[in-house]
Formats: C-alpha cells, structure tokens, sequence
C-alpha cells in the first residue's frame, strides 16, 4: 500500500468561510475511506479539493505524489474519478451513452463495452438502454456511479453516493466500492449513515468545521464522545448481526455545547 | 452514429434537395414548360437570369442562414444545458444586429465586409458575455434571464440609434434589415455566409465531444480529463461564428436557432454532440421552406422572412415545448 491521495494542512475558504481547515488527509491504494460529519462539515470540500475542483489557498494536494495544480486535466482524470452530490443530466440519454461518458478517449465501441461492463457491475445492465429522464433518481444515481466505474481512475472520490438509493442498493454499491478497494483501488466516499460506514470502510474520517475531529479505523473514530461531541448524538454502538448497529438519541443541546434544557424539563 | 440518426440526416439532405428545387422553380413570376425548359437551356435567356441569378442564390443563402441557426441553436444548447438557450433568446442577434446596425449608421456599408464584421463583433461579445456570466452563476434560469437582459439592452440601444440618427434612410435600412429577410440576395452573399457556417460547423464538430460531457454538468465535465476550457471556447467561436455570419447576410431571423434542434433531438436520443449536424440541416430546411412560403403569399408587400418565421415559429415552438416539458423536469 502506498499514499495515493494526500493532503497536508490545507486551507480553503467558500464565501469567506473556512471549509477546510488545517486538513491533513491520507488514503492509500486499497483503502475505502468514509467521510463523515454534520452537514456543512466540508465533506464534500474535502472530496472536491482531490478532484482539483475546490482550489486550496495553504497547503498542498497530492495525487500519486504529484501536486494536483501540476497536472493536465487528462492526468488528473487518469488518477482520480469524481462523482458529485448533484444528479442532474441535462438530456435524455440513454444510460449506456452516460455510462460511455466516463471513458471519452477510447473509440465508441470499447466505450460502450467498457460502460455496460460498469452498468453491470452495479446490477444495472437492464438500464442501458432507456433514457435518464425516464428513470427514478435511484436509478439515474446508479447510472452516474457506472460512469465513474468505467473511468478506471486510480482513485474513486465518490459525495454521498448512496443518497436517495434504496435499502438493498446501499448495501450493493457499498459492497462495490469495498470491493473495488480491495482490488486496489483508493476510495474516498462522504457518507451520512455511521452505521454503514463503519461497516464497510477501512477507516473513517470524521470531520467538523474543516477539520479533521478523528481518523481511524471505525470503532476508534466513531467513539461515543465523537459522536457526542461532533454529531450531538447521545449514542452507543451494539453489534448486530450483520455489522455494529448505532443507537443514537439526540443530545438536545447545539454541538457547540451551550446546554438547553429539552422541553418539558 | 445510430441508425435513427443516420435515417434522419439522409432524410433532412433529400428533403433540403427537394425544398431549394422547389424554390428555384417557383415564384413571383410564374413559368411555363417552355419557359423552364429555355431556363436550363439558354443562359442568357429571361427566365435563366430568373432562376440561376435571383431564386437560386436566395435559396442558398437561405438554406446557409438557416443551416447557420440551427447550428447555433444547438451549440448554445448543448454549452449552456439549457433547452432554452437560442442565439435569439440569449441576446446574440441582438448584439449581432447592435453592431450591424451601428455600422450602417456610421456610414461604413459603402466598405465592403464593415457591416458583416461589425454583427460578428457584436456576436462575439454577446458569447463572451454569457461565457463571463455562465461561469460565474451556474443556474440555467439565471442565465436565461441574462440573455433576456441583455437582449432587451441591445434592442434598446438599436432604437436609440434610430432616435439618434440624422439620415431616415440610413434608418429604413436599418429597420428593413432588422425584420430580416434573404430577398436579393446574390451569389457574393452566399461566397460570404459560406465559409463561415463552414469555418462554424468544423469548431463545433471538435467541440462535440465537450458538449456530450457537459451533459453531466459542469464540474463533471471539468473532471473527465477533457480539455474543457479550450472545447468551451471552440464551441463559443463556433456560435458566435455562425449567429454572426447568419445576422450580417440576412438580418435577424428568430426561432430557428430554438425550434431547430428541438425538431431532430429525440432522433439523437438527446445526445448534444450527434445533434449538431441534424440540427442545422433542419434549420437549412426550415428556413428554404418558410422563404419559400413568404415568397408566395400573395401580399402587396413581400412579408419579411423575420416576420414570417416568428408568425408561425412562434406557436409552433409553444407546441414543442408543451410536448417537451416532460424532460426538461429533470
């Protein structure tokens, strides 16, 4: 395993606010890193400034070893797919052409074998060949992941990527992105449910206000002071069945530790 | 290229072939057997002069302006994402005829080419303009609203101009100009527009893979290891290239440049990039037919093409747009 992504006291401002931090992140090959943290914790900045689309002011971003400002946009894509939160297509395409999207320099038969392959992979090969606007956003979701898949980027930099899907298809993209971790890929996923989380990632990144709050392999990052702390979650974690379940009530107090008295107190 | 799309280019080619026919036979003055029959034989004959140096060189020029449109409307489509988008929507005409317009008035239209390359200046601002704003606001409906702003100013400062002017006949001009219309045209006409659409087509053809790509939005396209930022500005030139060369020869023709590629994009089956070359040989067609209509109408006066195309484009876009709301609600 080598450092494939690595990011080391990086700073980056939207609006004036700081969205990340100080950040120090490192993903190997082979490693399913879940990012997790309130909303507006700069998850997503986190996975944006690796696709080179967030620029950093302190700093440096690497991929591979190489600063990312250094690199032509076809080295960038050589080494890093970016699946972003917003689904919208703007036509009707069928999936198999949005599938294709992720491999624009091969010719339209490897292409296409290349995207059906994907679609397959995330059981989504009865889609090829209906249109994005005919399909539920569950689906369309799926469809744009078989376009990252088929990039055959070294890392995968995937924002929310079960967002919107069914219970089942969760459990199946998750499986996929573990799987493709285990076959050497990097994968940076932001994710909302602990839970799976640390089900399937490696390790966990949590973060809040732009900074990194914990990174570890997930019972040590997911702690019930973390969880305390960052997601003002009163929680403890049971084993399951299939994977640790979280029991979680709210904390009825802000995050930021100004106790409230709950209602009715 | 799929074989709907294929049919539909072969299809959009004979229909084009038959349409310019039809317009080169028809017209004002009718002919008899004989008459056509001299016209093929004798080129020095009257109804040669007819058909050879005023209906034909009028349908090509309108085929090329419509071809032109079409293209546009599709590159802008594609670029901005937006069902929406149009040379005439987004304030390219407008700009393009801002420019023409200033130049006749200046007194230029006696140098030969100051007036077309005055609509392409004002073309290509109003590209830079809407890339400057694109890249900054990322809403279709907020760029929608830009163009419509900027539309309106350019159509504003047309009237001013006309206000302003001293000549009324430099005004007609400019008015008659601003109705648009293909009527006179010559062959030097066609020799000017054609490059052009050509120069046009040839950028866009490179900027298609692009166009598919933004598909995906923005900073997808920005992460797929395709050169963005120099395949946006080939699509930009292309367009402006186009709407510009299509206002300097013909004036402003409306309609097209949207009704165009919504006419032939179920064909592609959406895709941005295989919609290019069916949209403007639908716009071509479009534009030879509905000249041809005007011509015909019997009025004291020719109707303007312009005028023509917005009176029956018009309602036929609201119907487009009925049927195809469904997939704009993505």
């Amino acid at each position: 395993m080598t450092p494939f992504l690595t990011m080391w006291d990086a700073e980056s401002r939207l609006g004036g606010r700081l969205v990340l931090d100080a950040t120090d992140v490192l993903v190997e090959t082979g490693e399913f890193v879940a990012v997790v943290g309130p909303n507006g914790a700069g998850k997503s900045s986190l996975i944006r400034a690796f696709a080179g689309l967030l620029p950093v002011t302190g700093g440096i971003v690497r991929l591979k070893g190489d600063d990312i400002r250094t690199l032509s946009p076809r080295e960038r894509a050589e080494r890093v797919a970016y699946l972003p939160q917003e689904r919208r297509i703007a036509w009707n395409l069928p999936a198999i052409e949005v599938a294709a999207l992720g491999a624009p320099f091969l010719a339209v038969e490897a292409a296409h074998e290349r995207a059906l392959k994907a679609l397959a992979e995330i059981e989504a090969a009865h889609l090829a060949d209906r249109g994005v606007a005919e399909m539920s956003g569950g689906e369309r979701a799926r469809v744009l992941l078989a376009r990252a898949f088929a990039t055959n980027a070294q890392a995968l930099l995937v924002d929310e990527p079960i967002a919107g899907l069914d219970p089942d298809a969760q459990l199946m993209v998750l499986e996929r992105l573990r799987a493709r971790a285990d076959a050497g890929q990097a994968v940076l996923a932001s994710l909302h449910d602990l839970p799976l989380a640390a089900r399937f990632a490696h390790r966990v990144l949590v973060m809040e206000h732009g900074r990194v709050a914990a990174d570890a392999a997930p019972p040590q990052a997911l702690t019930p002071e973390i969880l305390q702390r960052v997601f003002g979650l009163s929680a403890q974690w049971i084993d399951g069945p299939d994977g640790p379940l979280l029991s979680a009530g709210r904390r009825h107090s802000p995050p930021d530790g100004s106790t409230t008295e709950p209602p009715g107190a | 290229m799929s074989g709907a799309a294929g049919r539909l280019i072969l299809i959009l080619a004979l229909a084009i072939a038959a349409a310019t026919a039809l317009a080169v036979l028809f017209g004002e003055s009718a002919f008899d057997a004989g008459q056509l029959a001299q016209a093929f034989t004798d080129p020095s004959s009257g109804p040669a002069e007819v058909l050879w140096a005023v209906r034909a060189p009028r349908a090509v020029t309108a085929l090329m302006v419509g071809a032109a449109l079409g293209l546009s409307g599709a590159v802008m489509q594609g670029l901005l994402r937006n069902p929406l988008a149009d040379p005439g929507v987004l304030g390219v005409s407008a700009l393009a005829a801002l420019g023409a317009a200033l130049a006749i008035v200046l007194g230029w239209a006696a140098l030969p080419g100051a007036v077309e390359v005055a609509a392409l200046a004002g073309a290509g601002l109003a590209g830079g303009l809407l890339v400057l704003f694109s890249a900054r606001v990322r809403s279709p409906e907020a760029l929608i609203l830009f163009g419509v702003a900027v539309s309106s100013f350019a159509g504003a400062a047309t009237a001013l101009i006309f206000n302003l002017s001293p000549s009324p006949i430099a005004t007609a001009e400019v008015m008659g100009w601003l109705l648009g219309s293909v009527e006179n045209r010559s062959w030097i006409d066609v020799a000017w527009v054609s490059p052009a659409v050509l120069a046009s087509a040839a950028l866009s053809a490179f900027a298609a893979p692009g166009l598919r790509m933004l598909s995906l939005g923005e900073e997808t396209a920005r992460t797929s290891g395709l050169p963005m930022a120099r395949l946006r500005l080939m699509a930009l030139l292309a367009a402006a290239l186009a709407t510009g060369a299509a206002v300097a020869v013909a004036g402003v023709i409306g309609f097209v440049g949207l009704a165009a590629p919504h006419l032939v994009r179920t064909a592609v089956r959406g895709d941005p990039g295989r919609l290019l070359l069916p949209s403007a040989l639908a716009g071509g067609l479009m534009l030879v037919l509905a000249d041809l209509l005007a011509r015909m109408t019997p009025t004291d006066q020719e109707l303007k093409l312009g005028v023509f195309t917005a009176l029956v484009g018009a309602p036929l876009f609201a119907l487009i747009a009925w049927r195809a709301a469904r997939e704009w609600r993505l």
